[in-house]
């Protein structure tokens, strides 16, 4: 269990690496892919096998799919790599990474400074999170049932295809 | 069995985190920032699963299941927001994003 937590977060750290750093659309989001199925093994390593089940259906599947189709319809290749590699330069990203990594530092530093508990894991089984999902955090359930249905109404909205129009001038 | 302490969790959590954020710092592209607040949101969600673990409370679960509604709601808004874009501009580069005025509104004046 030990070797598995380590394992896999050394995965879904790399991966999360190579994703953010890929020019290809596609290429980041297969390195993405890896990433959350990493991030699954490491619940399941925590004892909550709910959670990793949830992990891969919806952000492996339902949000990474999603990101498919929009990369396919837009039809973004290699001229978006290219475009990229350019955009990309050391010049751009060493002080925003080297701020960001300060910040990293100073975080483990405080966490380090904590005294240090060994976690206990035992499996926290769906039934006591259906409990209390459905018991003290019903109103926050029926906000995130608000908050979904906004979603759909917004995407609908925004994703409609309007007719075009043009300026006197140009007509 | 267990050997691994709370902080080696929320060391990899916050790790998981910055480099969401150099993400969304760096690229300049509309999707690739979206894919770093996906990677964002699951950092935040795992410290919340971990820490749910390590008081064996069902809490942080319940935390994580609200991560992922939010974020599903989120990128299908952000997605349908990058058509829209791309088909107005034909570039997906944040810096040539700058005039939130209606078109229709610029005929009128």
């Amino acid at each position: 269990m030990n070797l598995l937590f380590y394992i896999s977060s050394f995965v879904a750290v790399a991966a999360t690496i190579l994703a953010i750093t890929r020019f290809h659309p596609v290429h980041a989001l297969l390195y993405l892919v890896v990433s959350f199925l990493a991030a699954a093994m490491i619940f399941l390593s925590l004892g909550t096998p709910f959670i990793a089940v949830l992990e891969v259906i919806v952000y492996a599947g339902a949000i990474i799919v999603l990101f498919i189709f929009v990369v396919m319809m837009l039809n973004l290749g290699k001229d978006t790599a290219l475009q990229e590699k350019n955009w990309l330069r050391p010049k751009v990203w060493a002080g925003p990474c080297l701020l960001v990594l300060i910040l990293l530092v100073e975080m483990i530093v405080l966490l380090l400074n904590a005294p240090d508990v060994t976690m206990h894991i035992t499996v926290v089984d769906p039934r006591k999170v259906s409990l209390s999902l459905f018991g003290e955090y019903i109103i926050a359930l029926e906000l995130v049932g608000f908050l979904l249905m906004a979603g759909i109404v917004g995407a609908a909205h925004i994703g409609k295809q309007k007719k075009k129009i043009l300026h006197r001038f140009l007509n | 069995m267990p050997s691994f302490t709370v902080h080696t969790v929320l060391i990899v959590s916050a790790v998981l985190f910055v480099l969401g954020l150099i993400g969304v710092l760096t690229r300049k592209n509309v999707i690739f920032m979206l894919i770093s607040v996906e990677i964002m949101l699951n950092a935040a969600g795992l410290a919340f699963v971990a820490a749910g673990a390590k008081w064996q409370q069902p809490d942080g679960q319940v935390m994580f299941l609200f991560i992922l509604a939010m974020a599903a709601a989120e990128v299908s808004i952000g997605l349908a927001l990058v058509l829209q874009i791309y088909h107005q501009h034909k570039t997906l580069d944040v810096e040539n994003i700058t005039a939130l005025k209606d078109e229709a509104v610029d005929e009128m004046v």
